[in-house]
């Protein structure tokens, strides 16, 4: 099993006629991933490399009964497209778009919750999912992931989630699904949701977190690991050298006012009972460990 | 993007909140014309992207242009927690009764917008919230909601502001949430606002931070990008599009990702080494984007040595490989570099740096390797 999505999902690309979204898009489509539609408001009745583009998503999901939605429209049209497919039908949205305004994507989770609280929102700014051999959705190179678990990886760095993958694939260790989270302030999917779904997927039996400074999420899945999690979790945690109040990169990968360091999050997790890697390569080690041990 | 408190004000006149007539001046000479425009007595406050200037003795009261020459002479020039002062606001004084705390930020946790409102400003929030928590009225505000009058009322109350207060404040807190969602900002605080002994609310600072992101709905943000507070290698790395961050040792970090170049710089430190930056490529490793990083570190005179650390995913290790060498021939670089090039394809990637292999071009395997062959380099 995987968590998310599987072989089952049908993904309409909000943006398949944009250089990113047909590259991606594409890939995804050669991986194995059904992607069933793509999206435009001029263009409808045409088709990128015989994918259909449909007006918006609600006639993409009534045409070919998509599930999923990927969103690579540049950042101004994110709001508007995250709400367009939640009204269109679609559970489950993954937008890779980064340069998202705080204030869109606070109000867009906000709406989700309110009206839409059985659609999941993936990101934005994420490189998004992959339940390998399956599906995969997003910037994700498919071929550095071997399938069929025991591990679910859930991370808040593209890079490093890669990283996680490619050490598990050399220590011969599958993986049932990988969630990118993204590193923005208000990511639509947390920690949290993919650990509760991973300690509900009977096929994942131990899990690789990616954190980094910046926020209190790892904190906070700290907390969720120790009550509520029964499998084993490796984590690592990025920038622990990292000075106060400057952004490393991502916009929520800042230390501001003392909170959101890296040593307060290894802290919680240790204590979490989260076995904590110095650096990427010891927590794919780590993790090949706990694997070996099942 | 961090607003001086100046730009800060004239960013929440724009959205009708009172605040003082003044000048911004970068020398002396303007500081005392400024001030005979607007009259005496002034306020003569440095303008810096940090807090406690007035400990620091960068807020002076000035009677006359006398006092203003005085004050401007030392204020310019000041250092302030490592922030030189190169600008001052002169400001028409105000008489001030009692002194409040307002702000509004994003709740990352909560997911809410959080509002902040104190009886006791004028000081540092940090330390009433730490001693005196009570004493911070906090409201947590769904962006679908808004901020209602009457739900302000209520947090006025809540905070203990005075009757007299109550009007002024609810009035400048409506008009300072709608600066804050309006215009984008990540943070906006005034710290003090002010009751004056005439009964009026006004707001005396100004601590704005905008959101980057947001410049395609507020094109005149672009303004602030030459005011942010950078050193002259974070200013040739953003003239170049690139994601740095300076520090302070001796090894140049490349990697492709933000959380690896994080990872990258902290695996430095952890082998007893030194980074000088935090230098972000993006996904792929294109010759001009490695080109660019590379004159950007090279220039840096702290730097004894390189680490380029990048991990293919969709960007075959060829790629990666080609752009390196040939952004290798383009600029001439100082210092010994140490490669790790994992992920996709990286032996084929390898492969083609073999032949360039010297002892100011190394490989390492692994991150590790690597790290502790640059820190070895760099002495």
């Amino acid at each position: 099993m995987s968590i998310f999505v599987d072989e089952n999902t049908k993904v309409v690309y909000q943006g398949l006629t944009g250089s990113q979204g047909s590259y991606y898009g594409l890939l995804n489509r050669d991986y194995g991933t059904q992607v069933v539609a793509g999206t435009h408001p001029t263009k409808a009745g045409t088709d990128v490399d015989g994918v259909p583009i449909y007006a918006n998503v609600s006639e993409a999901v009534q045409a070919t009964g998509a599930t999923a939605s990927c969103i690579f429209i540049p950042a101004p049209g994110v709001r508007g497209a995250v709400l367009e497919a939640a009204e269109g039908g679609v559970e489950f949205i993954v937008a890779i778009t980064e340069g998202v305004p705080a204030h869109d994507e606070v109000y867009v989770y906000n709406a989700l919750k309110r009206d839409f609280p059985d659609v999941l929102l993936l990101g934005p700014n994420c490189p998004g999912i992959i339940s390998p051999g399956k599906c995969n959705i997003g910037i994700t190179a498919g071929h550095i992931a071997k399938a069929g678990g025991p591990v679910g990886i859930v991370s808040r760095s593209g890079t490093l989630t890669y990283q996680a993958l490619y050490e598990l694939k050399q220590a011969d260790v599958g993986v049932t699904t990988c969630v990118g989270i993204g590193g923005d302030p208000v990511p639509g999917t947390s920690f949290i949701d993919c650990l509760r779904a991973f300690e509900d997927d009977p096929e994942t039996l131990a899990v690789m977190m990616i954190g980094e400074i910046g926020g209190t999420a790892e904190e906070e899945a700290a907390e969720f690991i120790k009550n509520h999690m029964t499998k084993p979790v490796a984590g690592y945690v990025a920038g622990v050298t990292a000075p106060p109040g400057k952004k490393m990169g991502h916009a929520g990968a800042i230390v501001s006012g003392g909170r959101g360091t890296a040593a307060a999050k290894i802290e919680a997790l240790t204590d979490a009972g989260v076995v904590v890697g110095q650096n990427p390569t010891e927590a794919g080690e780590l993790m090949a460990d706990i694997v070996a041990g099942l | 993007m961090d607003l001086f408190e100046h730009q800060g004000k004239e960013f929440f006149a724009g959205y009708g909140l009172p605040v003082s007539a003044g000048e911004a001046a970068f020398t002396v000479a303007d500081a005392v014309a400024a001030a005979q425009r607007l009259g005496t007595p002034v306020m003569v406050k440095a303008q810096v992207h940090t807090g406690g200037r007035g400990k620091a003795g960068g807020v002076k009261h000035a009677a006359d242009l006398d006092a203003v020459r005085q004050h401007a002479d030392r204020i310019l020039g000041l250092d302030i927690k490592g922030h030189i002062v190169r600008r001052v606001w002169i400001e028409e004084a105000s008489d001030i009764a009692e002194e409040y705390y307002a702000s509004f930020t994003l709740d990352r946790s909560a997911k809410l917008h959080l509002g902040m409102l104190s009886a006791q400003g004028g000081v540092e929030i940090e330390t009433v919230a730490e001693t005196n928590p009570e004493a911070v009225a906090k409201i947590w505000i769904d962006p679908l909601d808004g901020l209602t009058e009457a739900v302000c009322r209520d947090w006025v109350a809540a905070a203990n502001l005075p009757p007299a207060a109550l009007e002024g404040a609810v009035e400048i807190l409506l008009k300072l949430y709608d600066a804050y969602t309006r215009g984008d900002a990540d943070l906006v605080e005034i710290n003090p606002l002010i009751l004056t002994p005439e009964g009026s609310v006004h707001v005396l600072d100004a601590k704005v931070t905008l959101d980057g992101n947001s410049e395609f709905r507020h094109p005149d943000y672009r303004q602030y990008d030459a005011t942010q507070t950078r050193d002259e290698r974070e200013e040739a790395a953003h003239a170049r599009g690139l994601q740095y961050v300076g520090l302070d040792g001796s090894v140049g970090v490349i990697a492709n990702g933000a959380g690896l170049a994080m990872s990258t710089v902290d695996v430095v430190n952890q082998v007893g080494g030194s980074p000088a930056n935090f230098l972000d490529i993006g996904g792929g490793a294109n010759a001009d984007v490695m080109a660019g990083a590379l004159e950007v570190i090279n220039n840096d005179p702290a730097v004894k040595a390189i680490f380029i650390n990048i991990f293919g995913g969709i960007t075959r290790g060829e790629e990666i490989a080609g752009g390196i060498l040939e952004a290798m021939q383009r600029v001439e670089i100082d210092s010994p570099i140490v490669i790790r090039l994992d992920g996709t394809n990286a032996t084929e990637g390898r492969a083609m740096l073999e032949p360039h292999l010297t002892d100011d071009l190394l490989m390492q395997p692994t991150m590790l390797d690597a790290a502790r062959r640059v820190v070895e380099l760099a002495g």
